[in-house]
Protein backbone atom coordinates (compact mmCIF):
# COMPACT_ATOMS: atom_id res chain seq x y z
CA UNK A 1 0.00 0.00 0.00
CA UNK A 2 1.23 3.51 -0.88
CA UNK A 3 1.87 5.95 1.70
CA UNK A 4 -0.91 8.74 2.64
CA UNK A 5 0.77 11.57 1.30
CA UNK A 6 0.75 10.37 -2.26
CA UNK A 7 -2.94 10.35 -1.96
CA UNK A 8 -3.01 13.62 -0.81
CA UNK A 9 -1.03 14.74 -3.41
CA UNK A 10 -2.59 12.81 -6.08
CA UNK A 11 -6.24 14.22 -5.18
CA UNK A 12 -5.66 17.43 -3.47
CA UNK A 13 -4.91 20.90 -5.41
CA UNK A 14 -2.18 22.60 -2.97
CA UNK A 15 -5.14 24.23 -1.53
CA UNK A 16 -6.24 21.41 -0.22
CA UNK A 17 -9.07 21.85 -2.82
CA UNK A 18 -10.43 18.04 -4.59
CA UNK A 19 -9.28 17.71 -7.70
CA UNK A 20 -9.38 13.78 -8.74
CA UNK A 21 -11.23 11.44 -6.33
CA UNK A 22 -9.96 7.95 -6.18
CA UNK A 23 -9.70 6.96 -2.36
CA UNK A 24 -11.29 7.87 0.90
CA UNK A 25 -8.19 7.04 2.56
CA UNK A 26 -5.93 10.00 3.60
CA UNK A 27 -8.54 12.70 3.19
CA UNK A 28 -9.21 15.43 5.85
CA UNK A 29 -12.61 14.86 7.70
CA UNK A 30 -13.54 19.04 6.76
CA UNK A 31 -13.33 17.67 3.03
CA UNK A 32 -15.89 14.69 3.55
CA UNK A 33 -17.95 17.15 5.82
CA UNK A 34 -17.90 19.25 2.31
CA UNK A 35 -18.48 16.41 0.16
CA UNK A 36 -21.44 15.76 2.23
CA UNK A 37 -23.08 19.23 2.53
CA UNK A 38 -22.50 19.86 -1.25
CA UNK A 39 -24.57 16.89 -1.73
CA UNK A 40 -27.29 17.40 0.65
CA UNK A 41 -27.87 20.72 -1.67
CA UNK A 42 -27.83 18.33 -4.71
CA UNK A 43 -30.43 16.19 -2.55
CA UNK A 44 -32.68 19.07 -2.40
CA UNK A 45 -32.11 20.45 -5.94
CA UNK A 46 -33.01 16.72 -6.96
CA UNK A 47 -36.50 16.67 -5.85
CA UNK A 48 -37.27 20.25 -7.18
CA UNK A 49 -39.31 20.62 -10.70
CA UNK A 50 -36.32 21.39 -12.64
CA UNK A 51 -33.41 18.92 -12.13
CA UNK A 52 -30.48 20.67 -13.51
CA UNK A 53 -28.27 23.04 -13.26
CA UNK A 54 -25.02 24.94 -15.30
CA UNK A 55 -22.37 23.90 -13.11
CA UNK A 56 -20.66 21.46 -15.84
CA UNK A 57 -21.92 23.46 -18.93
CA UNK A 58 -19.54 22.44 -22.22
CA UNK A 59 -17.52 20.03 -20.20
CA UNK A 60 -17.33 16.50 -21.03
CA UNK A 61 -17.57 13.36 -18.93
CA UNK A 62 -16.41 9.82 -20.04
CA UNK A 63 -18.06 7.15 -18.31
CA UNK A 64 -15.24 4.05 -18.83
CA UNK A 65 -16.36 1.36 -17.61
CA UNK A 66 -13.89 -1.47 -18.10
CA UNK A 67 -16.37 -3.71 -15.94
CA UNK A 68 -19.81 -4.01 -15.80
CA UNK A 69 -22.16 -1.68 -13.93
CA UNK A 70 -25.83 -0.60 -14.13
CA UNK A 71 -26.70 1.60 -10.85
CA UNK A 72 -22.98 3.03 -10.77
CA UNK A 73 -23.07 3.94 -14.35
CA UNK A 74 -26.37 5.23 -14.65
CA UNK A 75 -25.99 7.31 -11.24
CA UNK A 76 -22.99 8.80 -12.97
CA UNK A 77 -24.40 9.33 -16.18
CA UNK A 78 -27.74 10.98 -14.58
CA UNK A 79 -25.18 13.20 -12.23
CA UNK A 80 -23.41 14.15 -15.10
CA UNK A 81 -26.14 15.07 -16.97
CA UNK A 82 -28.27 17.08 -14.08
CA UNK A 83 -24.86 19.43 -13.87
CA UNK A 84 -25.54 19.97 -17.97
CA UNK A 85 -22.18 18.06 -18.66
CA UNK A 86 -22.37 16.14 -22.05
CA UNK A 87 -22.10 12.57 -21.54
CA UNK A 88 -19.96 9.46 -23.51
CA UNK A 89 -20.68 6.36 -21.78
CA UNK A 90 -17.79 3.29 -22.94
CA UNK A 91 -18.02 0.15 -22.04
CA UNK A 92 -14.35 -0.82 -22.61
CA UNK A 93 -14.77 -4.28 -21.51
CA UNK A 94 -16.57 -5.25 -25.14
CA UNK A 95 -14.36 -2.50 -27.18
CA UNK A 96 -11.01 -2.23 -27.73
CA UNK A 97 -9.26 -4.04 -25.08
CA UNK A 98 -10.58 -7.06 -26.86
CA UNK A 99 -8.60 -5.61 -29.82
CA UNK A 100 -5.66 -5.48 -27.41
CA UNK A 101 -5.37 -1.83 -27.49
CA UNK A 102 -3.45 -1.30 -23.68
CA UNK A 103 -5.12 0.59 -21.00
CA UNK A 104 -3.01 3.82 -21.98
CA UNK A 105 -3.54 3.94 -25.69
CA UNK A 106 -7.30 4.11 -24.92
CA UNK A 107 -6.86 6.67 -22.54
CA UNK A 108 -4.30 8.69 -24.88
CA UNK A 109 -7.10 8.19 -27.64
CA UNK A 110 -10.22 9.56 -25.63
CA UNK A 111 -7.73 12.29 -24.23
CA UNK A 112 -7.49 13.40 -27.90
CA UNK A 113 -11.30 13.95 -28.23
CA UNK A 114 -10.67 16.70 -25.26
CA UNK A 115 -13.03 15.11 -22.72
CA UNK A 116 -12.78 17.32 -19.24
CA UNK A 117 -13.60 13.69 -16.61
CA UNK A 118 -13.00 10.51 -16.77
CA UNK A 119 -15.60 8.07 -14.27
CA UNK A 120 -13.17 5.01 -13.82
CA UNK A 121 -14.22 1.58 -12.79
CA UNK A 122 -12.09 -1.19 -13.50
CA UNK A 123 -11.46 -4.96 -12.03
CA UNK A 124 -7.95 -4.29 -11.32
CA UNK A 125 -7.05 -2.07 -7.93
CA UNK A 126 -5.47 1.22 -8.62
CA UNK A 127 -6.50 1.79 -12.20
CA UNK A 128 -8.06 5.08 -11.27
CA UNK A 129 -4.39 5.82 -9.81
CA UNK A 130 -3.06 5.03 -12.95
CA UNK A 131 -5.24 7.00 -15.15
CA UNK A 132 -4.68 9.80 -12.92
CA UNK A 133 -1.38 9.66 -13.16
CA UNK A 134 -1.21 9.38 -16.74
CA UNK A 135 -3.90 12.07 -17.95
CA UNK A 136 -2.75 15.49 -19.23
CA UNK A 137 -3.29 17.92 -15.65
CA UNK A 138 -6.84 19.15 -16.67
CA UNK A 139 -8.49 15.95 -16.79
CA UNK A 140 -10.11 15.15 -13.36
CA UNK A 141 -10.52 11.46 -12.77
CA UNK A 142 -13.22 10.10 -10.52
CA UNK A 143 -13.07 5.80 -9.57
CA UNK A 144 -16.19 4.47 -9.98
CA UNK A 145 -14.70 1.34 -8.77
CA UNK A 146 -11.15 -0.65 -8.73
CA UNK A 147 -10.82 -3.85 -8.17
CA UNK A 148 -10.60 -4.82 -4.22
CA UNK A 149 -9.12 -1.61 -3.36
CA UNK A 150 -12.06 1.07 -3.06
CA UNK A 151 -15.37 2.64 -4.14
CA UNK A 152 -14.90 5.67 -2.54
CA UNK A 153 -18.48 7.57 -3.93
CA UNK A 154 -20.28 4.29 -2.93
CA UNK A 155 -18.66 4.95 0.46
CA UNK A 156 -19.91 8.82 0.60
CA UNK A 157 -23.46 8.03 -0.39
CA UNK A 158 -23.65 5.36 2.60
CA UNK A 159 -22.40 8.24 4.74
CA UNK A 160 -24.36 10.56 3.60
CA UNK A 161 -27.26 8.03 4.04
CA UNK A 162 -26.28 7.38 7.67
CA UNK A 163 -25.86 11.30 8.49
CA UNK A 164 -29.38 11.81 7.28
CA UNK A 165 -30.69 9.46 9.46
CA UNK A 166 -28.69 9.73 12.49
CA UNK A 167 -26.75 12.57 12.38
CA UNK A 168 -23.94 13.19 13.93
CA UNK A 169 -21.39 9.78 13.84
CA UNK A 170 -19.49 10.27 17.27
CA UNK A 171 -21.95 8.37 19.11
CA UNK A 172 -22.64 5.26 16.43
CA UNK A 173 -21.65 1.60 15.97
CA UNK A 174 -21.82 0.39 12.62
CA UNK A 175 -21.65 -3.31 11.42
CA UNK A 176 -20.50 -4.03 7.71
CA UNK A 177 -21.41 -7.73 7.29
CA UNK A 178 -21.24 -10.39 4.66
CA UNK A 179 -17.97 -10.40 1.52
CA UNK A 180 -15.72 -8.25 3.49
CA UNK A 181 -12.80 -9.96 1.75
CA UNK A 182 -14.10 -9.02 -1.72
CA UNK A 183 -15.42 -5.59 -1.09
CA UNK A 184 -13.54 -2.28 -2.04
CA UNK A 185 -16.88 -1.08 -0.90
CA UNK A 186 -16.16 -2.01 2.70
CA UNK A 187 -12.83 -0.50 2.35
CA UNK A 188 -13.93 2.10 1.84
CA UNK A 189 -16.42 3.20 4.25
CA UNK A 190 -14.14 1.74 6.67
CA UNK A 191 -12.25 4.89 5.97
CA UNK A 192 -14.59 7.26 5.86
CA UNK A 193 -16.04 6.29 8.93
CA UNK A 194 -13.06 6.52 10.48
CA UNK A 195 -11.95 9.43 9.71
CA UNK A 196 -15.66 10.81 10.41
CA UNK A 197 -15.16 9.88 14.24
CA UNK A 198 -17.53 6.81 14.26
CA UNK A 199 -17.75 5.59 18.05
CA UNK A 200 -17.44 1.66 16.90
CA UNK A 201 -16.67 -0.21 13.48
CA UNK A 202 -17.67 -3.66 13.07
CA UNK A 203 -17.42 -6.38 10.16
CA UNK A 204 -19.17 -9.60 10.86
CA UNK A 205 -17.97 -12.62 8.41
CA UNK A 206 -17.20 -15.96 7.73
CA UNK A 207 -13.08 -16.82 8.52
CA UNK A 208 -13.19 -17.50 4.41
CA UNK A 209 -14.44 -13.89 3.34
CA UNK A 210 -12.31 -11.74 5.73
CA UNK A 211 -9.14 -10.33 4.50
CA UNK A 212 -5.58 -10.88 6.76
CA UNK A 213 -5.03 -7.81 9.10
CA UNK A 214 -8.41 -6.44 8.62
CA UNK A 215 -7.94 -5.70 12.06
CA UNK A 216 -5.31 -2.94 11.38
CA UNK A 217 -7.82 -0.69 9.76
CA UNK A 218 -9.38 -0.24 13.15
CA UNK A 219 -12.31 -2.61 13.16
CA UNK A 220 -13.64 -4.99 15.48
CA UNK A 221 -14.00 -8.37 14.22
CA UNK A 222 -17.48 -10.43 14.83
CA UNK A 223 -17.59 -14.37 13.08
CA UNK A 224 -21.39 -14.68 14.88
CA UNK A 225 -24.10 -12.31 13.60
CA UNK A 226 -25.69 -12.79 17.50
CA UNK A 227 -22.92 -10.79 18.89
CA UNK A 228 -21.11 -8.86 16.28
CA UNK A 229 -25.47 -6.92 16.03
CA UNK A 230 -25.62 -6.55 19.68
CA UNK A 231 -26.31 -2.99 20.38
CA UNK A 232 -25.68 -1.51 16.35
CA UNK A 233 -27.33 1.89 14.95
CA UNK A 234 -26.35 0.66 11.69
CA UNK A 235 -26.20 -2.46 9.62
CA UNK A 236 -24.66 -2.40 6.49
CA UNK A 237 -24.98 -5.45 3.88
CA UNK A 238 -22.48 -6.42 1.12
CA UNK A 239 -22.98 -8.28 -1.76
CA UNK A 240 -21.86 -11.96 -1.81
CA UNK A 241 -19.81 -11.63 -4.98
CA UNK A 242 -18.99 -14.87 -6.77
CA UNK A 243 -17.88 -14.07 -9.80
CA UNK A 244 -15.08 -12.64 -7.83
CA UNK A 245 -14.73 -16.50 -5.71
CA UNK A 246 -12.36 -18.39 -7.19
CA UNK A 247 -11.99 -20.74 -4.88
CA UNK A 248 -14.47 -22.64 -2.26
CA UNK A 249 -15.20 -20.04 0.05
CA UNK A 250 -18.32 -20.93 0.71
CA UNK A 251 -19.77 -24.20 1.56
CA UNK A 252 -23.26 -23.13 0.02
CA UNK A 253 -25.38 -19.60 -0.21
CA UNK A 254 -27.84 -21.31 1.80
CA UNK A 255 -25.42 -22.26 4.77
CA UNK A 256 -24.18 -18.56 4.24
CA UNK A 257 -28.13 -16.70 4.90
CA UNK A 258 -28.65 -18.90 7.68
CA UNK A 259 -25.95 -17.60 9.36
CA UNK A 260 -25.02 -14.44 7.82
CA UNK A 261 -28.24 -13.30 6.24
CA UNK A 262 -29.70 -10.26 7.38
CA UNK A 263 -33.59 -11.62 8.81
CA UNK A 264 -36.30 -10.33 10.71
CA UNK A 265 -35.19 -12.39 14.39
CA UNK A 266 -31.11 -11.49 13.73
CA UNK A 267 -32.18 -7.59 13.31
CA UNK A 268 -33.48 -7.68 16.75
CA UNK A 269 -30.10 -7.70 18.11
CA UNK A 270 -29.01 -4.50 17.13
CA UNK A 271 -30.66 -1.03 18.56
CA UNK A 272 -34.44 -0.89 17.81
CA UNK A 273 -34.06 2.11 15.36
CA UNK A 274 -31.07 0.98 13.22
CA UNK A 275 -31.17 1.27 9.80
CA UNK A 276 -30.26 -1.33 7.27
CA UNK A 277 -28.04 -0.94 3.94
CA UNK A 278 -27.41 -2.34 1.04
CA UNK A 279 -24.92 -1.41 -1.93
CA UNK A 280 -26.82 -3.55 -4.42
CA UNK A 281 -27.93 -5.26 -6.28
CA UNK A 282 -29.43 -7.42 -3.34
CA UNK A 283 -29.86 -11.28 -3.46
CA UNK A 284 -32.81 -12.18 -1.69
CA UNK A 285 -32.04 -14.74 0.48
CA UNK A 286 -28.81 -14.71 0.13
CA UNK A 287 -27.96 -11.40 2.43
CA UNK A 288 -30.75 -10.27 3.39
CA UNK A 289 -34.45 -11.58 3.96
CA UNK A 290 -37.01 -9.68 1.69
CA UNK A 291 -39.03 -8.77 4.75
CA UNK A 292 -36.32 -6.80 5.77
CA UNK A 293 -34.89 -4.99 2.43
CA UNK A 294 -38.84 -3.59 1.94
CA UNK A 295 -39.26 -3.26 5.93
CA UNK A 296 -39.16 0.10 7.32
CA UNK A 297 -35.67 0.17 8.62
CA UNK A 298 -34.74 -0.26 5.30
CA UNK A 299 -32.84 2.69 3.40
CA UNK A 300 -31.53 0.89 0.26
CA UNK A 301 -33.19 3.02 -2.02
CA UNK A 302 -32.62 6.08 -0.05
CA UNK A 303 -28.97 5.15 -0.91
CA UNK A 304 -29.63 5.24 -4.68
CA UNK A 305 -30.73 8.60 -4.57
CA UNK A 306 -28.54 9.88 -2.39
CA UNK A 307 -25.89 8.47 -5.15
CA UNK A 308 -26.83 10.83 -7.58
CA UNK A 309 -26.55 13.84 -5.26
CA UNK A 310 -22.90 12.52 -3.87
CA UNK A 311 -21.48 11.83 -7.27
CA UNK A 312 -23.24 15.44 -8.31
CA UNK A 313 -21.06 16.49 -5.61
CA UNK A 314 -17.82 15.45 -6.03
CA UNK A 315 -17.44 15.96 -10.16
CA UNK A 316 -18.50 18.98 -9.41
CA UNK A 317 -15.97 19.78 -6.34
CA UNK A 318 -13.37 17.91 -8.49
CA UNK A 319 -13.84 19.96 -12.20
CA UNK A 320 -13.67 23.27 -9.69
CA UNK A 321 -10.48 22.30 -7.93
CA UNK A 322 -9.08 21.53 -12.03
CA UNK A 323 -10.07 24.65 -13.31
CA UNK A 324 -8.77 26.33 -10.23
CA UNK A 325 -5.25 24.73 -10.56
CA UNK A 326 -5.60 25.83 -14.52
CA UNK A 327 -6.42 29.60 -13.31
CA UNK A 328 -4.24 30.19 -10.23
CA UNK A 329 -3.09 33.22 -11.53
CA UNK A 330 -6.08 34.48 -12.11
CA UNK A 331 -6.72 37.92 -10.23
CA UNK A 332 -10.01 38.60 -8.69
CA UNK A 333 -12.67 40.98 -9.95
CA UNK A 334 -13.40 44.10 -8.21
CA UNK A 335 -16.44 42.59 -7.06
CA UNK A 336 -16.82 44.00 -3.69
CA UNK A 337 -20.13 43.44 -2.28
CA UNK A 338 -21.86 40.90 -4.86
CA UNK A 339 -20.79 37.55 -4.48
CA UNK A 340 -20.51 37.31 -8.33
CA UNK B 1 -16.11 57.64 -1.09
CA UNK B 2 -19.35 57.39 1.31
CA UNK B 3 -18.83 56.72 4.52
CA UNK B 4 -20.96 56.24 7.85
CA UNK B 5 -24.67 54.55 8.04
CA UNK B 6 -27.41 54.44 5.33
CA UNK B 7 -31.03 54.30 6.67
CA UNK B 8 -32.23 50.89 4.96
CA UNK B 9 -35.86 51.40 6.49
CA UNK B 10 -36.49 54.64 5.04
CA UNK B 11 -35.05 53.61 1.59
CA UNK B 12 -36.98 50.38 1.60
CA UNK B 13 -40.21 52.80 2.07
CA UNK B 14 -38.45 54.66 -0.66
CA UNK B 15 -38.56 51.51 -2.65
CA UNK B 16 -42.23 50.37 -2.17
CA UNK B 17 -43.25 53.52 -3.09
CA UNK B 18 -41.75 53.47 -6.50
CA UNK B 19 -42.33 50.03 -7.10
CA UNK B 20 -46.20 50.69 -6.87
CA UNK B 21 -45.82 53.71 -9.37
CA UNK B 22 -43.97 51.19 -11.48
CA UNK B 23 -46.79 48.50 -10.81
CA UNK B 24 -49.62 51.02 -11.68
CA UNK B 25 -47.20 52.23 -14.60
CA UNK B 26 -46.94 48.99 -15.98
CA UNK B 27 -50.51 47.91 -15.08
CA UNK B 28 -48.89 44.93 -12.86
CA UNK B 29 -51.98 43.25 -11.56
CA UNK B 30 -51.10 39.73 -9.67
CA UNK B 31 -47.35 39.66 -10.11
CA UNK B 32 -45.20 37.02 -8.37
CA UNK B 33 -42.30 38.57 -6.19
CA UNK B 34 -39.25 36.78 -6.07
CA UNK B 35 -36.55 37.46 -3.45
CA UNK B 36 -32.61 36.04 -4.31
CA UNK B 37 -30.97 34.55 -1.19
CA UNK B 38 -29.98 36.09 1.56
CA UNK B 39 -30.50 40.17 1.52
CA UNK B 40 -33.29 40.00 -1.52
CA UNK B 41 -35.59 37.63 0.54
CA UNK B 42 -35.43 39.73 3.58
CA UNK B 43 -36.13 42.93 1.28
CA UNK B 44 -38.66 40.96 -0.39
CA UNK B 45 -40.56 39.47 2.56
CA UNK B 46 -41.19 43.22 3.67
CA UNK B 47 -42.10 44.70 0.07
CA UNK B 48 -44.28 41.39 -0.51
CA UNK B 49 -46.32 42.33 2.58
CA UNK B 50 -46.65 46.31 2.55
CA UNK B 51 -47.77 45.85 -0.99
CA UNK B 52 -50.22 43.43 0.26
CA UNK B 53 -49.68 40.70 -2.53
CA UNK B 54 -51.77 37.75 -3.46
CA UNK B 55 -49.51 35.22 -5.10
CA UNK B 56 -46.67 33.63 -2.92
CA UNK B 57 -43.39 35.16 -2.51
CA UNK B 58 -40.61 32.86 -4.22
CA UNK B 59 -36.93 32.38 -3.22
CA UNK B 60 -34.05 31.97 -5.66
CA UNK B 61 -30.28 30.39 -4.98
CA UNK B 62 -28.40 31.49 -7.79
CA UNK B 63 -25.44 29.33 -6.36
CA UNK B 64 -25.83 26.62 -8.56
CA UNK B 65 -25.79 28.98 -11.46
CA UNK B 66 -22.70 31.39 -10.75
CA UNK B 67 -20.11 31.78 -13.45
CA UNK B 68 -17.33 32.12 -11.11
CA UNK B 69 -17.57 28.71 -8.90
CA UNK B 70 -14.16 27.48 -10.69
CA UNK B 71 -12.69 30.38 -8.94
CA UNK B 72 -14.47 30.18 -5.64
CA UNK B 73 -15.99 27.25 -5.58
CA UNK B 74 -18.87 26.08 -4.56
CA UNK B 75 -20.83 27.17 -1.28
CA UNK B 76 -21.69 23.89 0.28
CA UNK B 77 -24.91 25.19 2.08
CA UNK B 78 -26.62 26.16 -1.23
CA UNK B 79 -30.59 26.31 -0.25
CA UNK B 80 -32.80 25.29 -2.53
CA UNK B 81 -35.06 27.62 -4.98
CA UNK B 82 -38.04 27.50 -3.82
CA UNK B 83 -40.99 28.98 -6.25
CA UNK B 84 -44.59 28.09 -5.10
CA UNK B 85 -46.49 28.70 -8.23
CA UNK B 86 -45.33 28.38 -11.99
CA UNK B 87 -44.04 31.48 -13.41
CA UNK B 88 -44.98 30.48 -17.01
CA UNK B 89 -46.61 33.82 -18.52
CA UNK B 90 -46.37 35.30 -15.56
CA UNK B 91 -44.87 38.99 -14.38
CA UNK B 92 -42.07 38.69 -12.29
CA UNK B 93 -40.67 41.37 -9.70
CA UNK B 94 -37.25 40.28 -8.92
CA UNK B 95 -35.54 41.82 -5.32
CA UNK B 96 -31.55 41.75 -4.72
CA UNK B 97 -30.37 44.05 -1.74
CA UNK B 98 -27.12 45.41 -3.99
CA UNK B 99 -26.21 45.55 -7.50
CA UNK B 100 -23.42 45.82 -8.65
CA UNK B 101 -21.19 43.85 -11.59
CA UNK B 102 -24.89 42.80 -13.24
CA UNK B 103 -23.62 38.97 -12.37
CA UNK B 104 -26.18 37.78 -9.95
CA UNK B 105 -28.75 39.03 -11.49
CA UNK B 106 -27.91 37.37 -15.10
CA UNK B 107 -27.63 33.93 -12.98
CA UNK B 108 -31.05 34.33 -11.46
CA UNK B 109 -32.83 35.27 -15.14
CA UNK B 110 -30.90 32.31 -16.11
CA UNK B 111 -32.14 30.14 -13.40
CA UNK B 112 -35.98 31.85 -13.58
CA UNK B 113 -36.16 30.71 -17.60
CA UNK B 114 -35.42 26.93 -16.46
CA UNK B 115 -38.66 27.21 -14.90
CA UNK B 116 -40.24 28.19 -17.99
CA UNK B 117 -41.26 31.76 -19.64
CA UNK B 118 -42.47 34.82 -17.95
CA UNK B 119 -43.98 37.87 -19.23
CA UNK B 120 -42.15 40.20 -17.96
CA UNK B 121 -39.19 40.96 -15.02
CA UNK B 122 -38.84 43.87 -13.37
CA UNK B 123 -35.94 44.15 -11.20
CA UNK B 124 -35.55 45.91 -7.78
CA UNK B 125 -32.71 46.58 -5.75
CA UNK B 126 -31.69 48.52 -2.83
CA UNK B 127 -28.62 50.06 -3.39
CA UNK B 128 -26.67 50.36 -6.83
CA UNK B 129 -23.07 50.41 -6.78
CA UNK B 130 -23.04 50.90 -10.51
CA UNK B 131 -19.70 49.23 -12.21
CA UNK B 132 -21.90 47.19 -14.27
CA UNK B 133 -19.94 44.31 -16.37
CA UNK B 134 -23.39 43.40 -18.07
CA UNK B 135 -26.00 45.32 -19.83
CA UNK B 136 -28.58 45.17 -17.01
CA UNK B 137 -30.16 48.09 -14.99
CA UNK B 138 -32.69 47.72 -12.06
CA UNK B 139 -36.22 49.57 -12.60
CA UNK B 140 -36.49 50.49 -9.02
CA UNK B 141 -33.64 51.62 -7.11
CA UNK B 142 -33.28 52.77 -3.13
CA UNK B 143 -29.81 54.64 -3.77
CA UNK B 144 -27.00 55.05 -5.63
CA UNK B 145 -23.59 55.11 -4.44
CA UNK B 146 -20.01 54.99 -5.65
CA UNK B 147 -17.76 53.53 -3.23
CA UNK B 148 -14.22 53.40 -2.76
CA UNK B 149 -11.88 50.70 -3.74
CA UNK B 150 -11.61 49.19 -0.04
CA UNK B 151 -15.29 50.00 0.87
CA UNK B 152 -17.74 47.20 0.86
CA UNK B 153 -21.67 47.49 1.96
CA UNK B 154 -23.14 45.06 4.02
CA UNK B 155 -27.07 44.57 4.82
CA UNK B 156 -27.68 43.02 7.51
CA UNK B 157 -31.95 41.94 8.92
CA UNK B 158 -34.16 40.36 8.00
CA UNK B 159 -35.60 43.15 11.42
CA UNK B 160 -34.50 45.91 11.46
CA UNK B 161 -32.54 46.07 8.14
CA UNK B 162 -29.59 48.04 8.42
CA UNK B 163 -27.30 48.77 6.07
CA UNK B 164 -23.33 49.09 6.71
CA UNK B 165 -20.73 50.75 4.85
CA UNK B 166 -17.22 48.87 5.92
CA UNK B 167 -13.23 49.78 5.29
CA UNK B 168 -11.96 46.81 4.40
CA UNK B 169 -9.01 45.56 6.29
Amino acid sequence: MLPREYYDAIQLTPEGQLKHFLTIEGLPPQLLTEILDTADSFVDMNAQQVKKVPLLRGKTVANLFFEASTRTLSTFELAAKRLSADVLNLNISTSSTSKGETLKDTLMTLQAMHCDMFVVRHSASGAAHFIAQHVTPDVAVINAGDGRHAHPTQAMLDMLTIRQHKGDFKNLKVAIVGDILHSRVARSEIHALRILGANEIRVIAPATLLPKHIESLGVKVFTEMSRGLRDVDVVIMLRLQRERMQTALLPSESEFYSLYGLTENKLAYAKPDAIVMHPGPINRGVEIESRVADGPRSVILNQVTNGIAVRMAVMSMAMSGQLNTQSSSFTESSARTESL
Amino acid sequence: MVSGHLNAENLLESVTQELRVQMTHRDLNDPIMIGIRTGGVWLAERLHAALNLSSPLGVLDISFYRDDFSQSGLNPKVQPTQLPCPTEGRDLILVDDVIMSGRTIRAAMNELFDYGRPASILLVTLIDLQHRHLPIQPDVVGERLTLGEDQQIKLSGPFPLALEIRNRS
